[in-house]
């Protein structure tokens, strides 16, 4: 009960700070920092796709540790917390490649091109519908487990690529600018915390999303004792 | 202020995506408490 209650109050925490940051976020996207000057006022899409693919990335991480730890102990937990991070992945890679086809339109003149960071990207969201779907339509639950960690072990290879495809191949994607410096102290500071924002929704979603899966399968088990014993 | 409709629909998909699954998650718990508290009444029961 103890436990139960402490649990509470860490997630009550956690969602309040969610909050917190999200609107702090909101604030400097859309009040403090200023329109860049070439692409005008969408480059403020920027601030919600770059925190939304790194925790596509972060959750896809998640799924291969959590994968590889399920087929060394077998252990459901594991399984059931990986499952979770696959589906907020899936969400947020959705959201990744439909923020970028808005963004592509006024930048490049088109919705969609087969460039190769969005081409490894597509690749990406479609390894991870495999994987829920492998796990949801499985005739047996743990089968469906082993080959769902099989495809989040083999499936997060794609991650790096999807990555590394703007310094690898040529592509029309704009370079990481990031990491050489193409940011200014506003733009850089807004894209920090839109990021620490992204985690935390992250991680809330993932905490409420695990314990339900937990909760579901401990009534599944009542249910099966219960009709059992009578 | 040109492309702003571009930035208005990236930013409502990415809410509307995200409430949707929220609540989602929401009625998946109203479900599971509806399904314990008929579990508690059959265990009482029997």
């Amino acid at each position: 009960m103890q436990t139960l209650k402490q649990n509470a109050r860490i997630m009550n925490g956690l969602l309040g700070l969610t909050f917190v940051a999200m609107i702090a976020a909101q604030f400097l996207i859309f009040v403090y920092v200023p329109t860049e000057r070439t692409m005008g006022v969408v480059q403020r899409i920027f601030y919600f796709h770059v925190p939304l693919a790194w925790n596509a990335f972060l959750a896809f991480a998640v799924v291969f540790v959590c994968s590889i730890l399920y087929l060394r102990s077998r252990d459901m937990k594991w399984d059931r917390l990986a499952r979770s991070s696959a589906e907020i992945g899936l969400l947020f890679t959705s959201l990744v490649l439909i923020t970028g086809t808005i963004w592509d339109k006024p930048a490049w003149g088109t919705w969609w091109t087969w460039d190769p960071r969005l081409t490894a990207t597509l690749i990406l969201w479609f390894i991870y519908l495999a994987y829920l779907l492998v796990r949801a339509y499985a005739t047996e639950e743990s089968q469906g487990a082993r080959y769902a960690a099989v495809i989040g072990i083999i499936g997060f290879l794609d991650v790096p690529i999807v990555a590394l495809a703007i310094v690898l191949w040529r592509t029309q994607h704009p370079s990481p600018l990031v990491f050489e410096g193409g940011l200014t102290g506003s733009m850089l500071l807004t894209l920090i915390v839109c990021i620490i924002a992204f985690t935390l929704l992250y991680l809330s979603l993932l905490i409420l999303r695990n314990s339900l899966r937990q909760d579901t399968d401990e009534i599944k088990k009542l249910k099966q004792y219960m009709d059992e014993r009578n | 202020m040109k492309n702003w409709g571009y930035l208005v629909a990236a930013y409502s998909i990415i809410w509307v995506a995200i409430f949707i699954y929220i609540f989602t998650l929401h009625g998946r718990q109203r479900q599971l408490r509806r399904e314990l508290d008929s579990l508690k009444e059959k265990s009482k029961g029997s």
